[in-house]
């Protein structure tokens, strides 16, 4: 997927312009964290589940190397195959290789992250196999060639109504006259739509929300039941994920999973919470003839033991862009890659540089509420500050910003000289401003008076009233 | 005790009436209150953008002008924050400044927060005939635990009415250099809170943080609106006659 993070500040403005994703967002925003705070309510340990939900990743994180021998050893012992892949192109190249090997023609997908981030898709339609996304939300995008705009809503920018629209034009063999205006009617005809490719399928792809080093397995939670459609129908199953998706045991995983359909829905638990080990057992009544795992690093390997290690522990609810007021401004398209919201700031300038991603850490005020829901408590606001000091040090920020940064803190660092440029502000500002007591333009504070106005000073600093208070003896 | 005001570098230029508010808070507790002069500001314009050299120049200023006192309060979560919690982040591989500024840390409060959890107030003699609501600014909230303390003193002032802004809890869409940086996204935020305080119909509006406040006085202006917008100190001191509301005429 070409990456557009570059242009945020315009993907930005363009979401913002957007009536219907405004709607959209407006829902999402009511709904999402109303339904988590519930959920948290509800769960009186739910703290402390944060607490061991983060050191059980820190521990795995710490012991990475060991885990992931011992995942590859107890899937290979299950009969499952462990493909490392070091770069996108190696995790498609992999990928490529097990559907030619079974002369795979359509390959049903649950949705997975990494096959987003590695651009699966148009890969496999480039070389003849056709990708068939089966979570609701995922198909609706794949139909309208949109990439993902939100962690676990893949289509949360869209209302029903355009739905039914791309249904209309995608589904040309279905009666045109037919009704198309409840959102039950569109699951329905997505249903009838996805049943004979789940059954024709040669391959299923998955994601996996957490890999268990103990028994090998992988753990897919869906809502809609596609993904156990997805890798139980074929005769082969991949697993595209990424190494850090690991926990040490089934025992952990049920701890995280306790945190993620809270964190992501309000949910208690997913409606699927599905294990895959290995390929069909002689004896088993279902299940694939083949089970793949794709395990991407695409320089994740490379973020431990530095600043951003934290990042590594996220398990991908979307509580942080949920909660976050950026995001529900701009909507997820803005952010310009497959991962947005505070997640997405932090992540996408590791996986793609700050040349191309270095808006995303800048976009935020710092107002906390991502790091307060994050269910393995990742300091996001401070990863997104280390970028800021990474982009300073590389002099990458707009001249005119780094000049005016310098010009103050010259003067910040000299407290008389300072304290007599605070009153003369107050001043002149204070008395240009008397009349209205506001100002509606004023030279060089475009970038504030161009949405709001400027309050205008009372017209003589502080520090000055305080020494001729002092002067005078009086007490106030 | 000896308390050092850390005023804060938007207070002293803008407003100095909540400065001046704190002291008489301050001052009704039985502290003695003083105003280091060798103070600017705490630092965090640079550190936010990045700038980790300055931040930690600025901080070693403040930390100079201020460890000798008993207490540090600014009237600011924000500043507050940044002594508080980031502080101790910026000297963490300093061992030569790193326990004084944990020191520094543990003595530097919030004015509201100081007020009620070290002094101990329960109650204010101030009287204020008005309907008003409350924005919980952000890094007061989320990283000191600000939320009771600026009620439970509001719920003694004589003749207010306080009633809950929903989304209380949300950014207003200030977050610094943020606003100016992203003035579009900036916009849109404090629009939906100006939104959410205008429906709330009452007259004023409170807040412990004179950066989002100047941001929502500035849009409820530049919408035409009639609320008023005020720090919390102003009417927990009971100045609120001392000095129009914030971007009102004189």
């Amino acid at each position: 997927m070409l990456a557009t993070s570059r242009t945020f500040e315009a993907n930005a403005r363009a979401g913002l312009a957007n009536p219907t994703l405004q709607r959209a967002l407006g829902m999402m925003r009511s709904g999402f964290p109303e339904r988590r705070r519930v959920a948290v309510e509800r769960l009186p340990e739910f703290e402390a589940l944060r607490d061991i939900g983060k050191s059980i990743k820190d521990h795995t994180l710490e012991h990475l190397d060991f885990y992931l021998e011992l995942f590859e050893e107890n899937v290979l012992s299950s009969g499952g195959q462990v493909h490392w892949a070091r770069t996108p192109e190696e995790a498609r190249a992999a990928v490529l290789q097990i559907c030619r090997s079974v002369d795979a023609k359509i390959v049903t997908k649950g949705k997975s992250m990494i096959a987003e981030e590695v651009g699966l898709n148009e890969y496999l339609e480039q070389n003849g196999i056709a990708p068939v996304e089966t979570d609701l939300g995922e198909y609706i995008i794949q139909l309208r060639h949109e990439p993902p705009s939100h962690l676990i809503a893949p289509a949360i920018h869209l209302m029903k109504e355009q739905v039914a629209d791309t249904f209309r034009a995608e589904h040309r063999s279905l009666d045109p006259g037919r009704s198309l205006v409840e959102a039950r009617q569109l699951c329905d005809e997505a249903r009838a739509v996805l049943r004979p490719r789940f059954l024709t399928a040669d391959v299923g792809i998955t994601g996996a929300n957490f890999l268990v080093a103990e028994t090998g397995s992988s753990i897919i939670v869906t809502n809609e039941g596609n993904g156990d459609l997805t890798q139980t129908l074929p005769r082969v199953h991949i697993v595209m994920t990424s190494l850090e998706k690991l926990v040490p045991t089934l025992e952990d995983a049920t701890t995280l999973l306790r945190l993620l359909a809270r964190s992501a829905t309000g949910q208690e638990f997913s409606s699927y919470t599905t294990v895959s080990t290995g390929p069909r057992r002689p004896g088993d009544l279902d299940g694939p003839e083949q089970y793949h795992v794709v395990l991407l690093d695409n320089g994740r390997s490379a973020l431990l033991g530095g600043e951003f290690q934290d990042m590594l522990r996220c398990i991908r609810c979307a509580a942080c862009m949920n909660h976050c007021p950026v995001y529900a401004a701009v909507g997820g398209h803005a952010y310009g890659w497959v991962y947005s919201g505070p997640m997405g700031a932090v992540l996408t300038p590791s996986l793609l540089g700050l040349a191309e991603a270095g808006h995303l850490p800048n976009a935020s005020t710092f107002c906390g509420q991502c790091e307060s829901v994050c269910p393995v408590k990742i300091p996001l606001p401070k990863m997104m500050r280390h970028w800021r000091e990474r982009q300073f040090a590389e002099k990458l920020n707009p001249p005119v910003y780094r000049s005016g940064l310098s010009l103050w803190a010259w003067a910040a660092r000299r407290p008389a000289l300072y304290h007599a440029l605070v009153e003369l502000a107050s001043r002149v500002l204070g008395w240009l401003g008397s009349g209205r007591g506001r100002f509606r333009t004023l030279p060089l504070a475009n970038g504030w008076t161009a949405v709001r106005d400027l309050p205008a000073p009372e017209g003589r600093s502080f520090q000055s009233l305080w020494a001729e208070r002092q002067k005078s003896g009086v007490k106030h | 005790m000896r308390v050092a005001l850390f005023v804060t570098c938007l207070v002293a230029l803008f407003r100095p009436t909540i400065g001046f508010a704190a002291v008489k808070l301050l001052e009704n507790e039985g502290c003695t209150v003083e105003v280091p002069r060798a103070q600017t500001c705490c630092g965090q314009p640079a550190y936010n953008s990045g700038d980790r050299a300055t931040a930690k120049a600025i901080a070693l200023q403040v930390l100079e002008a201020f460890e000798d006192y008993d207490y540090v309060v600014a009237p600011s979560g924000s500043c507050a924050g940044m002594i508080r919690v980031h502080y101790p982040e910026l000297f963490a591989d300093d061992p030569g400044v790193s326990t004084r500024v944990q020191q520094l840390a543990k003595r530097s409060w919030e004015l509201v927060s100081f007020l009620v959890d070290i002094c101990g107030m329960q109650a204010v003699s101030a009287r204020w005939e008005r309907h008003a609501t409350y924005h919980d600014a952000c890094s007061g909230l989320r990283e000191l635990g600000i939320k009771d303390q600026p009620r439970r003193l509001l719920a003694s002032v004589d003749g207010l009415r306080l009633k809950e802004l929903p989304g209380a809890e949300t950014c207003c869409g200030f977050g610094g250099t943020f606003c100016v940086k992203y003035p579009d996204i900036s916009d849109k935020m404090v629009s939906d809170k100006a939104a959410d305080i205008v429906a709330t119909g009452y007259q004023s509006v409170l807040a412990g943080d004179l950066g989002c406040l100047l941001n929502i006085a500035g849009k409820l202006q530049r919408l035409g609106g009639r609320v008023q917008v005020r720090h919390v100190a102003e009417v927990l001191a009971g100045m609120t006659d001392e000095a129009p509301p914030i971007g009102a005429p004189r």
